[in-house]
């Protein structure tokens, strides 16, 4: 280390350092460098790289250089969990260098009395989430509290860019800088797609936007595959066919980290690696479902290295480094090659190291996206969809949330908010109709304009009306809109965790089903808690939980389309799977990059037809809709469709004519989308849309049930606001959500602009080999919307009456 | 909206042959009455004051599909089961357009508004007639169902949703509930959620099961709740 790099430290911080054996980093001192230079910064640095440190420090240096009192830094992180535990760490730090900076926490979970504390005495700097952050810029006191601020550091900017909580963090940080004018902002990021891009989104209205500083790459790491014992499966998601070379490759490394794409996935994987488990390793078990306690319980079994093996969801994504994790295992579909990176980037936090990582692909088609995923994250192509623009009803919840501050003047607010990089490109008239929302509802029928939630004085300032209103608007706010939950307890009262409330109202007293890893049995459910005991079964259902499902992503659906393709790159499969393509190009034909291949074949006296496009599955589903419908319209009679990540297959009572029509532009029409608008997945979309912005009220947890069902339903609102007022801001934010998200339209419109005239289409007399895993995954999935929910009603009377129970 | 009482299905109740609407609503031929529950309305305009503004359509669209009702079926009385509005206020919040409604109704039928615990009074501005309970011939009709047994009784209150399952599926849909001499009808108002019949408020009233009524796009479908 040469002297003049350390020079800018004080000396507290050198005794620190030195006393630790450890020297600072560059990408540490350039931090700092871009503080002295009163700019904003965004790091760039894979985990293990000091990039907590790195943001913090340039605050503790102004501290310790300038003692003052009052809140200096706000730092902002997507998890309550990681909020407590960077404070701890950070806490041990200025507590060792003797610096004398005031730290405080401040999250949902923070006590009242600690809250009034704060309020009293301010900390120095304070820790928080995006939820709190809003929360304090609501109340009047906001204007003092904040007055001082001079950094906002916010971490895993990567993670929160391009979500709604992350619109709603750059509008707050907006609202920071207008109180705190001088504001610096700091971002700190895994290596991502788009580094440009949330440059701008940490800028935000900063002068100078934000000065990128990059740490070393480390070293690349070494990414290995798992294949099952026997052959490999042709269908499944959750990789169970893999649990004794997983529990071998456990057994090699001191600490493993074994990832899955699901809650339900992660709990049949414990009970399978256990069930083999003779040596009786430690592995534990880590989800969103579990209770809180015991997260935190396993998760300090895992620093403290007491476990070998923790099998987790993204819930351990994110997080405080853990050193001696060895290695991580990704079972099932990596999906996305910048979630793998992040993923791998949890094994060995030492940059001289490489990580190391096994994918553990569950089928066939999984083997052709591990692959693809490996190459993508060794060539450093990252992928996930730049930031889009920022969604409407967080813009809306923020407004009313300023209003509950105090009076702001619509001129100043569209600036301001103008300057948040989400919303840069807002248009006067969408944020007009947005504050008339706030304002009066935006309803055609003007039936709240003597009841109107904002104020205008004789300046035009608006200001929330009543207390009443402020209190509700409080109330309501936040960006997560999860389904109910109900809590699992035993009899005697120990929390186990929680489940979906649909899966809940699908018990009955004697069913058995997997949570925490043991097999309970459901015996009662009241209000919002179901009471369970342990059980002996031996095939328990499966829960459902809620959670997104994250689709394939553009990047690798590209490479595995090239990967089928090239021949040259086969003996990077398995045999089977080498086998399975050669028979496809025998039998069918192999699709080709940048065309659609679709099949048709007989098959048990239905017509099949099965699209590779390799767009994900949000994307097929949509596509299934779509095409369901034109073959509706074209007498192929659809009964049905099936999407996976890589195909659609619909199956019809007649021979599905013009495959090439089917295909067309027509597909993206008007008429069509108002078809899409019908479906669950939209009205999905509007749900979070009517409670983010305060349409209607968010469900608050321990209500009693007879009290739910006086909520009344978003898709009863949704129909209804259809019908009256098609025009209205919050149906445009819907279909804004729903093209960008849920139904992945937007792939779907790129998909069918990409293939025009390039449509290859195989008349078959059965199914093709590639074609087999998707038929095996026929009965699993129906249509979901509106009219499938006609058919669902009918074969639900036809079971039951087959049943002789009517 | 084609409301023929063949599009219904009849059930017996005692003696009494009643027809239960694919519109939410129950038929009763002999008396020529049409029966509904649970409208709440002004539900939406009901959390103004808090600043929750709801799609103010509600009342519109629930009138509206009872003014078609009674005009295709013409019925001499229309009896409402109670939580009509959704709270103290809601008369008094009905816009010009929903008073016309309201008068339109009064013209074409006489309207029994039987009070809930949502609107236990009703101003007597309101066209039609307002009672705490009601018999007619054998039959017994309430707002909150009793807990007796042998009874002959139509009730509301408890908005009725039947989870259905089927091909890895599952949907929720309001439904009659209808066993051991009891019918719940389920909630009539444009914005009325729903409790799941297999919940024990409403699943303890049918001791040895019901049968479920649930409507859909081609009429009702009928499914059974098992016992206990």
């Amino acid at each position: 280390m040469c002297p003049t790099m350390t020079e800018p430290l004080p000396v507290a911080f050198r005794t620190w350092f030195a006393a630790r054996g450890w020297h600072p980093y560059p990408h540490q001192l350039a931090m700092l460098d871009a503080a002295r230079a009163g700019h904003s910064a965004l790091l760039i640095a894979p985990t293990g790289g000091g990039k907590t440190l790195a943001g913090f420090l340039p605050s503790f240096v102004a501290l310790a250089d300038a003692p003052r009192a009052g809140l200096h830094t706000v730092y902002v992180a997507p998890l309550k969990a990681l909020t407590a535990n960077i404070a701890d760490a950070m806490a041990r730090l200025v507590g060792e260098a003797r610096l004398g900076i005031r730290l405080d926490v401040r999250t949902g979970d923070t006590p009242s009395s600690r809250r009034r504390r704060q309020a009293r005495m301010p900390p120095q700097v304070l820790l928080t989430t995006p939820e709190s952050l809003s929360l304090l810029l609501s109340r009047p006191e906001a204007t003092t509290l904040f007055a001082a601020l001079r950094t906002l550091i916010i971490d895993e900017v990567h993670a929160l860019a391009g979500t709604k909580r992350g619109d709603q963090l750059a509008l707050c940080a907006e609202r920071l800088a207008t109180l705190a004018p001088g504001l610096r902002r700091v971002g700190l990021s895994a290596t991502a797609a788009h580094p440009a891009a949330l440059a701008a989104y940490v800028a935000g209205g900063a002068p100078g936007g934000a000065r990128i500083v990059r740490a070393g790459e480390g070293m690349a790491p070494e990414i290995g595959l798992i294949l099952p014992d026997g052959p490999m499966p042709w269908t499944g998601h959750m990789g169970l066919a893999s649990a004794g070379a997983i529990l071998r490759q456990i057994e090699r490394a001191k600490v493993t980290i074994v990832f899955v794409n699901s809650r339900a996935q992660a709990e049949l994987l414990f009970q399978a690696l256990w069930k083999i488990n003779d040596r009786n390793l430690p592995i534990g078990l880590h989800h969103g479902s579990l209770d809180p306690a015991r997260r935190s319980r396993i998760e300090a079994a895992m620093a403290a290295a007491e476990l070998r093996a923790v099998i987790a969801t993204s819930s351990l994504d994110l997080g405080i480094d853990w050193g001696d994790v060895e290695q991580i295992i990704q079972v099932g579909a990596p999906r996305e090659a910048a979630r793998l990176a992040q993923r791998i980037g949890r094994s060995n936090h030492r940059m001289d190291r490489p990580s190391r990582a096994f994918l553990v692909p569950a089928n066939r088609f999984e083997v052709l996206e591990s692959v693809a995923a490996r190459e993508a994250v060794l060539a450093r192509d990252l992928d996930g969809e730049p930031p889009g623009p920022g969604t409407l009803d967080v813009l809306a919840q923020h407004m009313l949330l300023t209003a509950c501050h105090g009076p702001f003047l619509p001129d100043r607010l569209f600036a301001e908010i103008g300057r948040a990089a989400p919303y840069a490109m807002l248009g006067r008239e969408c944020f007009d109709a947005v504050l008339d929302f706030v304002e009066t509802g935006g309803f055609a029928l003007r039936a709240y304009d003597r009841h109107r939630r904002l104020h205008r004085d004789a300046l035009g300032r608006m200001e929330v009306r009543t207390e009443a209103i402020a209190r509700t608007a409080r109330m309501n706010i936040g960006t997560i809109v999860e389904t109910p939950r109900i809590r699992v307890r035993t009899r005697r009262g120990r929390d186990m965790g929680s489940i979906d409330e649909y899966f809940a109202s699908t018990l009955v007293a004697g069913d058995t089903f997997f949570l925490g890893g043991e097999v309970v049995e459901f015996l009662t459910l009241r209000e919002t808690t179901a009471t369970v005991a342990r059980s002996a079964a031996r095939t328990p259902r499966v829960p459902v939980y809620g959670g997104s499902r994250l689709s394939m992503s553009r990047g690798l659906a590209g490479r595995v389309r090239d990967l089928i393709h090239d021949r040259a790159r086969w003996d990077l499969l398995p045999p089977d799977v080498r086998d399975w393509l050669s028979a496809q190009a025998r039998r069918s034909v192999l699709p080709q990059p940048d065309r659609l291949l679709v099949e048709t074949f007989p098959r048990r006296k239905r017509w099949y037809l099965v699209a590779y496009g390799f767009e994900g599955r949000n994307a097929h589903q949509t596509l299934g809709l779509l095409a369901t419908r034109i073959l509706e319209e074209t007498g192929a009679a659809p009964l049905g469709f099936v999407a996976t990540d890589d195909a659609l297959a619909c199956w019809c009572m007649r021979e599905p004519a013009d495959i090439h029509a089917l295909f067309s532009p027509r597909l993206l029409e008007g008429d069509m989308t108002e078809w899409l608008a019908e479906s669950a997945v939209v009205r999905r979309a509007f749900r979070e849309v009517a409670v983010i912005s305060g349409l209607t009220e968010r469900q608050v947890p321990g209500r009693s049930r007879t009290g739910r069902q006086m909520t009344a339903s978003t898709d009863l609102l949704y129909d209804v606001l259809r019908r009256y007022d098609p025009d209205h801001v919050l149906l445009r934010a819907t279909w804004q959500d729903a093209a960008r998200g849920l139904t992945n339209f937007d792939r779907i419109r790129a998909l069918v602009e990409r293939v025009q005239g390039r449509i290859d289409h195989r008349r078959l007399d059965r199914g093709s080999p590639l074609a087999v895993p998707i038929l095996l995954e026929l009965g699993r999935n129906r249509i979901r919307n509106g009219e499938g929910e006609e058919l669902l009603l009918r074969e639900a009377e036809a079971l039951v009456h087959e049943a002789g129970l009517s | 909206m084609n409301a023929r009482r063949g599009d219904g299905a009849t059930i017996m109740l005692g003696r009494e042959e009643l027809v239960l609407l694919p519109q939410k609503a129950v038929y009763w031929p002999a008396e020529r009455m049409l029966i509904v529950a649970d409208m709440h309305l002004e539900k939406a305009t009901a959390r103004r004051e808090a600043g929750i503004l709801l799609p103010p359509y509600d009342t519109h669209e629930t009138l509206a599909r009872l003014l078609d009702l009674v005009r295709t079926l013409r019925p001499e009385t229309v009896l409402a089961l109670g939580d009509s509005f959704h709270d103290a206020g809601s008369v008094e919040r009905l816009d010009t357009h929903a008073r016309e409604r309201l008068a339109a109704l009064a013209g074409l039928t006489r309207t029994i508004w039987l009070v809930g615990n949502h609107d236990p009074e009703l101003p007597s501005t309101l066209p039609g007639t307002v009672v705490p309970s009601f018999a007619r011939r054998t039959v017994t009709f309430r707002h909150v169902p009793s807990s007796a047994a042998n009874v002959r009784e139509l009730a509301g209150h408890l908005h009725p949703k039947a989870r259905i399952r089927a091909g890895g599926h599952a949907m929720a849909r309001p439904c009659f509930v209808v066993g051991g001499g009891r019918v719940i009808l389920p909630a009539f108002g444009a914005y009325t959620g729903g409790l799941d019949v297999t919940m024990p408020p409403i699943r303890s009233l049918f001791p040895r099961g019901a049968d479920l009524y649930v409507p859909g796009r081609d009429g009702l479908v009928r499914l059974s709740m098992r016992a206990g």
